[in-house]
């Protein structure tokens, strides 16, 4: 049943990849772009967990600590970056 | 027994990923996207990091399970804080169908200072306290 289960979990968390990477491309101004990184980091800290449990390596969990921990630091760098006036909004 | 809250927790999780996706991808502005992926993203990673926990039933794994919830759970609002007011800050065009703007008329681009709306009233000290404030800041 689980085999089943984690199946069907990566073909959904593919289609949420795949729509955060459609804003990610289409986005119109930079903190749009952030914002689906930082849900495609999410996601991706899922994906790893939903990983661990299929093949049973519980270290798979520090590499999802390690995910988070970028993710959170990029978003802080990008926005000092806008706020300072890096890109202007077209 | 076990394999079944792991089962729900996991689809759960999952559902909530997608629905903060689709949100990112069909609401119309910044904030709106904003509200959309912070919190529903948020709640999946952590469903899917409890199911992680009961699936391997052991301590370290629970240990570092808990650690990145609550580092999710810390670093979620102040990220989209942070990325909300930059966008804010740098004119990111609002949904055309917005009411509320609430720091429209209070909030200055060119000298970067927000007012209450209220600074006639005020007494004298108190405002030159804030001009001494501001310059203190630069």
């Amino acid at each position: 049943m689980l085999n089943v289960v984690i199946n069907i979990i990566y073909l959904t968390l593919s289609l949420a990849l795949l729509f955060a990477f459609i804003r990610l491309t289409r986005g119109p101004s930079l903190p749009d772009r952030v914002v689906a990184l930082e849900l495609i980091a999410s996601i991706v800290v899922g994906y790893v967990g939903v990983h661990a449990i299929d093949t049973g390596v519980a270290s798979f969990l520090d590499v999802a600590i390690v995910i988070a921990l970028t993710a959170f630091l990029a978003t802080i760098g990008f926005a000092r970056f806008v706020e300072r006036g890096g890109v202007k909004n077209e | 027994m076990s394999e079944l809250l792991v089962s729900v927790l996991l689809l759960a999780g999952a559902a909530f990923m997608v629905v903060a996706a689709i949100g990112v991808l069909r609401l119309p502005d910044l904030p709106t996207r904003m509200h959309a992926t912070t919190k529903a993203s948020a709640l999946g990673t952590m469903m899917t990091m409890a199911g992680v926990a009961f699936h391997f039933e052991d301590s370290t794994v629970t240990a570092r399970v808990v650690a990145i919830v609550i580092f999710i759970f810390l670093t979620a609002p102040i990220a989209a804080h942070v990325i909300g007011r930059a966008g804010y800050l740098t004119g990111t065009k609002l949904w055309a169908g917005t009411i509320k703007d609430e720091l429209q008329e209070r909030y200055d681009p060119k000298t970067h200072r927000l007012s209450s709306g209220l600074e006639k009233n005020e007494p004298r000290t108190s405002s030159a306290r804030s001009k001494d404030l501001s310059k203190g800041q630069k």
